[in-house]
Formats: structure tokens, sequence, C-alpha cells
């Protein structure tokens, strides 16, 4: 088969008054530039050097991040396009440099967030011939991207980068992995660019079909029991007003996934709370008492659903969302509204009939009531001496006032985190919610600091995780990255014990984790650090903490064994959620 | 239920193209019983036609994983009957035998087989037909010392389809055309993604 681009090729040669005889490696750059990108996270090597000799010279324009792992840039770069909604771009070297990409990349594909990576690769003549440092990057990344290509002649290289630019951030975002061979970059060309607008084989948005649209509010306005769950396609579409349009028209009940977070006021009076495993006890009960179920921008994930044939059995589903692929995936859809939420919601808030379901919102409020009673009170204000994560979270809102992006890792803390994390603004949660990566959370911090410098970033961490990529701490030495590491130290690897507690008779199987000294750790890192045992102390260190200029680690010493409730056990209807 | 499904999916003229699609199949540990691979009647468009034993179900979202491929055009996935397809056979077998206990002609004409290849030592012959009429003629072969056979996968012709010139057309316009055939209800899988 040929590897020409057709119908971008074409476009090209059209534009050739504008050409400019350049380097594979600056014509990358150049098209950074021209596609905004301002930021680049990377980690250079071999086969990638040309590229990164150029930069050399672009230091101005384009601000590189060196990361201490390749997988770590990935992550960076999704903390970056998840609080700025632009693309993060990843640069690295052919080989480890490029395997080490993996996790990363099937994170952002499972959580949808816009990376373009840019690997290299050995010299074309030398590809299959096991050279030193080369891996076929393109097949083993072939499920974890949207997206992929190997360039081995510079003059591919505007097409195809503008593709990757435009399929990385259109429709379903997603990760794009171009991989390029030392010869292209060095190989001189006739460089024009235009940015890529339409690829005939990709419709980033499906059609809109009036009908479903129509029928969809008509059940809404039929519906006596309607409920909204929501997810991170909101945020996605940048549809946030809309979406609280549309709920407030309707006095719809809202409840959220966890990457849905933040895209509705957590005090909004329709907020209802958050789904799933580790949600709140009424949007679970009520997901199968509802007589509609509106999803819009979800996925139904089987940590949201719990048992498939026991969810929302009762109720008309209504499925709004971009990916096709979606409807009837997971749960069946009565309704599906294809489209982008930010075209869709608007025309379903024209044709739904104002309404309060006062009694209905009521019924949330009552379970929540018990929720509260049972569980948050005492996760929130513990009776005990020992600090429980919600404490910490609580004083944590209070000092920033639901102002801070927070960005957590994956466990224990990351479900008492999104339970309890109060946010003002959209983009403001930032977790590995799909593929659950511990060790995400320290790199998409220093990221999500880079995308929105003029907030507080906090990264909300284990014990555990932080260790996975506690090598990081190098990069906020190196670049002053003002973000704060709030660990939450449990002196376990809290979630899986918690699960070997409850399900599997407390066989503490290498669950009992040893950390560094942190406070030490940090100050070897030139990073100001403290850690509290008492709380007495602990809201005078969080303020300390939030009040530092610059990076900031704090650790909390919290109750080695307490557990996250409610809880929906695995292979459990949502309605079986247990309190305790 | 499982039943026979044939799938043909349109797709970019792309190096790697087969080993994406082969993963969505490998991902779910479904098997590919059968996979084509050409150029189709448009320039530059390659034609898939896989078949798979599936149930309507998983068919249905397989094909929907399968489109949103970025460089996949269109994906159809057809029952036995929705479409007309055939499979082709190579036999080669020893002159000596066949030429001595068969008689030749009546096996060209009973099974619709023709040599296509006659040398001293073997003779190879070529049937095209449905599964069973090839495996037929392989049990015919196999007294008489059957040395090779080889089958090509199914292709098959979609019985309602209106050919691929038009919509790709449409697929290079922006924004298809307002009476061209949209996303529809998930019942009909006639397109979705327009």
């Amino acid at each position: 088969m040929s590897v020409t681009i057709q119908e971008t090729d074409t476009k090209t040669a059209q534009n050739t008054t504008a050409t400019r005889r350049v380097s594979g490696s600056e014509a990358i750059l150049e098209i950074f530039l021209k596609e905004g990108v301002e930021t680049l996270f990377g980690y250079p090597g071999g086969a990638i050097m040309p590229l990164y000799d150029v930069l050399y010279h672009y230091n101005d324009p384009l601000k590189h991040i060196l990361v201490r792992h390749e997988q770590c840039s990935v992550h960076a770069a999704q903390g970056y396009a998840r609080v700025s909604g632009k693309t993060g771009v990843v640069l690295s070297t052919s080989g480890p440099g490029a395997t080490n990409l993996v996790t990363g990349l099937a994170d952002a594909m499972i959580d949808s967030t816009p990376v373009v990576c840019i690997t290299g690769q050995v010299f074309a003549p030398l590809l299959g011939t096991d050279a030193f440092q080369e891996t076929d990057i393109i097949n083993i990344t072939s499920p974890v991207t949207k997206w992929s290509y190997q360039i081995t002649d510079a003059e591919e290289i505007p097409a195809v980068l503008s593709k990757a630019f435009y399929i990385a951030a259109s429709g379903r975002p997603g990760p794009v992995l171009i991989d390029i061979t030392k010869n292209a970059q060095v190989q001189e060309f006739d460089f024009a660019y235009e940015k890529c607008e339409h690829i005939r084989s990709y419709r980033p948005k499906p059609v809109v079909r009036k009908e479903y649209v129509e029928q969809a509010a008509a059940l809404i306005n039929s519906a006596q029991k309607p409920m909204v769950i929501f997810g991170q396609g909101v945020i996605l579409g940048n549809a946030e007003e809309e979406f609280r349009s549309f709920i407030e028209k309707g006095g719809l009940p809202a409840a959220w996934t966890v990457l849905g977070l933040s895209a509705l006021d957590t005090d909004h009076p329709l907020n209802v709370g958050m789904l799933g495993m580790h949600g709140n006890y009424a949007p679970n009960v009520m997901t199968n008492e509802c007589d509609v179920l509106i999803a819009v921008g979800m996925r139904f994930d089987d940590r949201v659903t719990g048992r498939l044939d026991k969810y929302a059995k009762q109720a008309k589903v209504v499925h709004l969302d971009i990916d096709p692929a979606e409807i009837d995936k997971n749960v069946k859809a009565d309704v599906p509204v294809w489209g982008d939420c930010k075209e869709t919601l608007p025309m379903l808030t024209k044709l739904i009939e104002e309404k309060k379901h006062t009694e209905w919102v009521a019924q949330f409020k009552e379970l929540a009531k018990k929720e509260d009673e049972v569980c948050i009170k005492k996760e929130l204000y513990p009776e005990t001496d020992v600090l429980s994560m919600g404490e910490v979270v609580r004083i944590l809102n209070e000092i920033t006032g639901g102002d801070a992006v927070i960005v957590s890792d994956v466990g224990q803390h990351q479900m008492v985190a999104c339970r309890y994390a109060k946010f003002k603004k959209s983009k403001s949660n930032v977790t590995s919610g799909g593929l659950g990566t511990m060790g995400f959370g320290l790199p998409a911090a220093i990221g999500a600091k880079l995308g929105a410098p003029e907030r507080e970033v906090i990264a909300v961490v284990g014990d555990g995780g932080i260790q996975m990529t506690i090598q990081e701490l190098g990069t906020i030495m190196q670049n002053n990255i003002g973000v704060k590491i709030l660990i939450l130290n449990n002196h376990y690897l809290g979630m899986v014990r918690q699960w070997q507690e409850l399900f599997m008779q407390r066989r503490y199987s290498f669950t009992d984790i040893e950390s560094p000294d942190f406070v030490k750790l940090a100050s070897a890192y030139d990073i100001a650090s403290a850690r509290v045992e008492q709380r007495d102390q602990l809201k005078a260190a969080l303020e300390a903490m939030v009040k530092h200029e610059g990076s900031y680690l704090l650790e909390v010493k919290v109750g080695r064994e307490n557990n996250v409730f409610p809880m929906v056990p695995q292979g459990c209807s949502v309605s079986e959620i247990r309190l305790s | 239920m499982k039943q026979e499904y044939t799938i043909t999916v349109y797709t970019e003229d792309r190096v790697g193209m087969v080993g994406r699609l082969a993963n969505i199949f490998s991902r779910r540990k479904i098997n590919i019983e059968y996979l084509n691979t050409a150029p189709s009647e448009v320039q530059g468009i390659h034609r898939f036609t896989i078949v798979i034993q599936e149930t309507h179900e998983a068919v249905q979202k397989l094909v929907r994983q399968i489109e949103k491929q970025v460089d996949v055009l269109k994906a159809y996935f057809h029952t036995e009957e929705e479409v007309i397809w055939q499979e082709m056979g190579l036999f080669k077998v020893p002159s000596e035998s066949i030429t001595e206990k068969v008689k030749v002609e009546r096996l060209l004409h009973e099974y619709g087989a023709r040599a296509i290849a006659i040398r001293k030592d073997y003779i190879v012959f070529e049937a095209t037909g449905h599964r069973e009429e090839i495996d037929r003629l392989v049990k015919f072969f196999e007294p008489f010392g059957l040395i090779e056979f080889v089958r090509g996968a199914r292709v098959a012709i979609i019985k309602k389809s209106t050919g691929f010139h038009e919509k790709v057309k449409e697929f290079e316009r922006k924004q298809p055309a307002e009476n061209f055939e949209i996303n529809s209800i998930p019942e009909d899988q006639s397109v979705f993604s327009l």
C-alpha cells in the first residue's frame, strides 16, 4: 500500500506560493507555532536529537519541560490539556523513550484527552533491522491511540502533522502518535503549511438528527422522575453553560461521573452528587428509581453502572454523545441523541417544558441526609484522634474556596478528593478516571500548573502513587513549577487494602508499603515541605501550603485502615450501595 | 445467537490498516474466519471483507468501533442472505492418478472446476463457489493424492448496495448534503457516521 496522504497532499500542492526550504525538524517546530503550541513536555534521545537541536533555537516561543520519565511527559501533557482545553504536546525518542509513553497514551485514550506525541525513529533504511533503540511503536500503540502515522520523508510532515492536531482535538478527543525517522528530521524540503479542516474518512461530529432531539424532549416532558447523569463530554464540548440552562429549565437533578466533576458547581441546587462505586448514595439509588435517565457525554463505565442487568431497567434512556460507538455499547438507549452536546443541549433546552420536580428533587436530598449521617459526618468531622482524608479535603475547601485545580492520583484519596472537593469552575478536576493510573497525579499536576499558571494547583496523592512517579520532583525543582503536593499517607496501598479487608478476609497481601521520609526527600529537591500528624496543626499546615509561593510538599499522616464509603461492591447493582 | 456475518469495510489505502482493524477483533477475542483486502471499485480506497461468527449485537458494536477508526470511511455488516458471496479454491493433484482414475471432463462439468495449469507431474484445478462446494471438491481430490490445496478468502457483494462512488463524494464534502442518508436509528445499520 502506498503512503501518500491524498487529499491533504493536493492542498499543500496548491499552496506552494508560500514555501520555504527548511529541515524536517524546523518544519515540525514551525507547525507547533502555527498550531498555537506554547509548551512541550519531553525527553531527548538519539533518534530525536535533530529535532532537539533545532529546538535549541526555539526555546523562546516554545517552552520545553524536561521531565524525568517519558510516561510523565504524557501525563503532564494530559494535565495541561485538561485544564487549558488545548492540545498537549510530547516529544520523545525511539525505543525505550517511545515504549515508556504507552501508559500515558492508554490513559489519554480512555479519558479522551487531546495529546500529540512526536517520537523519533531510527533512519528509514534501518527500519525492521533491530537497529539500536528501534521499536515498532506504531503497532505497539495502535490500540491506545486515536490515530498514528510513521513519517519517513520530510515532505509528509506538514500534511501529517496538520491531521494529527486536527484529529487529536476534534470530535471525541484522543492521543495521536507521529513517529518520525531521523532522516526525515534532517531532510530539507519546501515547506508550506495549511491547517487541516476536513478528512474524508473522519467525521468528528455526527450530524444532529432533529427527530431524536424531539423524541428526547417529549420523553423528558412526560417524565415524572427524570434524572440527568453527565460526564466529561460536557467539559470537552465547552458546554457547561448550555448544560446548566438545560437542567435548570427542566428542574432536572444531575449527577456526575468522576470525569464530569467540576462541569457543574458543587453547590448548585440540582447537583445531586457523584455516581458509581464510591459515589453518593442518592444518585446511585435513584438511578434505579427514575423514569427517564438522560445521559450527557458519558459512557456508562462499569464503575458507574455496577451490575448492568440491574441498571436503570425501569427507566427510558436518552443518551447524548458525540461518539456513535458509545450508543448502546453498555446501556441500550431508547433515544440516541448523537452530536456535540454544545449543539444538542440548547436544542433540547428549547423544546423542554419549564418544570421544578420539587418533590422528586427533595427525595434526593432525603437520601443525601441519610448518607450524611451514616458516612459523611464521620469522614469530614471524625470523632477519633485519627486524621481522615475527608477532613483534610474539607479544610482545603475552606482555604481555597473551591477555586483550586485539584489533581488526584488513584486510590482511596482519589475517591475522597472527588467526593468532597468543592468546585466553582469547570476544568478544575484532573484525575485518571478510566485507566486508573497510579502515578498520574504528580506529573499531571505539573502539566496543569503550566496550563493554568494563574490558578492554584494542588496534587492530592497517596503514599503509593507518588512513589511511582516521584522522580518528577526533579522536574518541579528545575522548572520552578509552583504545584502543591498533598500526600495523604496511610502507609498502605489503601484501596486494595480496603478490598482485602472487605472481600478477602483481611489478607493484606503486599499492600503494606513503606515510604521514604517525604519531607527530607522534598528538601533534597529544594522543595519546601512539612509533615502533619495532629489535628490541631492541620489547618495551619494546609494554609501554609496554599500560601507558599512556589512548590510545596505537605505530608499528612491519616488513619491507616480508614475505608471509603459508600461503596457499590463489584458485581452488585447500584441500588445495593452500602453505606458502611 | 451467533451466526455468520460478513463485514465490509471501506478504508483509506494506508500502511498498518490491517493491524488497526485486526486489533478491534483480537481485543475482544473474536476470531476472524476470512479476511480479504484489496483495492475497491473506487481508486485509492481499499475494501476489506471480513467474516466472523457472532451475535447481532456484538457485530453491531464491532462495526461501530471499526467505523470509529480515523482512516475508515464506512463499515457494513450483513448476514449470509444479504450478500452474494464466493470462495475460490486451488487444488494441486498428481497428473498420473487424476488422469488415470478420473474422468476429468466429468469433474470439470460437475464441479465447475477449471484446469489452470497442466504439467507432467501435476495439474492445478481452480473452482469457485460456496464453502460446501469447495469442501466437496477437497473430499473428491483427497483419494487421488491431493498435494496442495489453498482456499481464497471470501468475497461478497452486498445485494442492497448501490456502490461506493457516490458515497465517497459525500465523504469528501465538508458538510454532508441535507438529503443524504445520515446517522440513523441504532437498529438501522445502513449508515451512522455521516
